[in-house]
């Protein structure tokens, strides 16, 4: 297992100092996966553990990002709210990061987000406004808008799906990390599209560094889907603003089945992750079947533990 | 009168959009068997091939989810609400 330093700019440096927890952020192990289906002569198959994050999740790197550059930028005043929409993982890394710097937080979630992730936002003192499942993650959009516009003064609005500092935090630091621990050697990422804040950032980092690298983004089904990808298939889909398609050269369809199976396959071998990092080892299982050589790098999202109550791991009844 | 069916918006394309529907039948599967006669291809996102429910779908009546009660087999009657709520969120913005 090889651990990553952290790379952050000299600004971040006195918010580290003040709040150390956050500190912890980054610079996570890069570990290699091997699994019956990936094993092949001079392909090697490596996982960015994103859950050694504090909030237990790839969010806390945007999130950190994010907030320090709106408080440097003075649009994040300390009589402001943080207020964005999320499913989960962000609303653990906004609540987190938000209440180490002495911020309030205020979260507009799906009612349908998993329990575990309302716990752990709620332990942090974060209000959540939730709106109806059936609506999807689209009126917790909606809403989250609304609010914003009605009281600007209030509330500082980050806006995850259009903020720059999201897709940043990836360029200057997952990335650098991945070019790091694989000496450059990294020949395909596999990642998806949940903001497109990890795809477009180490996809054009990757991009400047290293002639022939590889992009692939897994497409997940339209229904259940899988938590935290967005199937951007449909006319009717919406596209982050800040994710960037021509990052991407090659698309993999994986339904919420094969990313359960691979859930289950990881568990057995150690790595208890959740259902993006499932889909992304679907992915990079497609990857591997067709190349002879190369170093293939994906990310484990975020921990199994926050999906007992979806059923990913078998019900109680 | 029949029973309320709340459909998400992804499955809202098998509904001609619509957010309700109303259908007959005394228990849940039998209202899903009568929902797919009109709007085809809803009863197969919702139950696998050996008719249970799906692993990620969680089917709500007045509220209460189904599988804590009698499953596909839940007693229904007229007026009451029924809704399929995908198990995770986060998945869809559309």
């Amino acid at each position: 297992m090889k651990s990553g330093p952290v790379h952050l700019p000299a600004a971040h440096k006195p918010f580290l100092e003040k709040c150390p927890v956050l500190s912890l952020i980054g610079g996570t192990p890069l570990v290699r996966i091997r699994l019956p289906g990936l094993e092949k002569p001079n392909v090697e198959v490596y996982a960015k553990v994103e859950y050694f994050n504090p909030g237990g999740s790839i969010k806390d790197r945007s999130v950190l990002w994010m907030l320090l550059d709106a408080i440097r930028d003075g649009c994040l005043s300390p009589d402001k709210t943080v207020l964005d929409s999320t499913s989960g993982n962000a609303g653990i890394a906004y609540s987190m990061i938000g209440k180490a710097l002495g911020y309030k937080v205020k979260l507009v979630m799906p009612g349908n987000a998993s329990s575990e992730r309302k716990l752990r936002i709620r332990a942090h003192g974060t209000e959540i406004h939730y709106t109806d499942p059936l609506e999807g993650y689209d009126e917790a959009l909606r809403e989250v808008h609304r609010q914003a516009e009605a009281s600007p003064e209030k509330y500082f609005f980050c806006d995850q799906y259009r903020n720059n500092n999201n897709w940043r935090a990836h360029f200057y630091t997952t990335a650098h990390e991945i070019l790091e621990q694989t000496n450059r050697k990294v020949t395909h990422f596999v990642g998806g599209v949940g903001t497109g804040g990890t795809i477009t950032g180490v996809g054009r980092r990757l991009k400047e560094e290293l002639k022939s690298i590889e992009v692939v983004c897994i497409m997940p089904d339209a229904f259940p889907g899988i938590e935290g990808l967005k199937p951007l298939e449909s006319p009717e889909d919406i596209v982050p603003e800040i994710f960037d398609p021509s990052v991407v050269d090659t698309k993999v369809k994986v339904s919420i089945e094969e990313a359960y199976d691979y859930c289950q396959k990881l568990a057995r071998i150690g790595f208890f992750v959740g259902q993006s990092s499932g889909a992304y080892i679907k992915g990079v299982e497609s990857v591997v079947e067709r190349i002879d050589r190369g170093v293939v790098v994906t990310v484990f999202n975020d921990f199994g533990e926050r999906y007992f109550s979806t059923g990913l791991w078998g019900r109680n009844d | 009168m029949g029973v309320m069916v709340r459909i998400p918006t992804p499955l809202r394309k098998f509904t001609g959009g619509k957010a309700e529907v109303e259908v007959d039948g005394s228990s849940v599967r039998e209202v899903f068997n009568n929902i797919d006669s009109v709007h085809k291809g809803i009863r197969e996102k919702v139950f696998d091939e050996a008719g249970t429910i799906r692993r990620f779908i969680n089917v709500f009546v007045n509220g209460e989810d189904v599988r804590h009660l009698q499953g596909p087999d839940t007693s229904v009657e007229p007026g009451d609400e029924l809704s399929i709520v995908p198990a995770i969120a986060g998945g869809r913005a559309d």
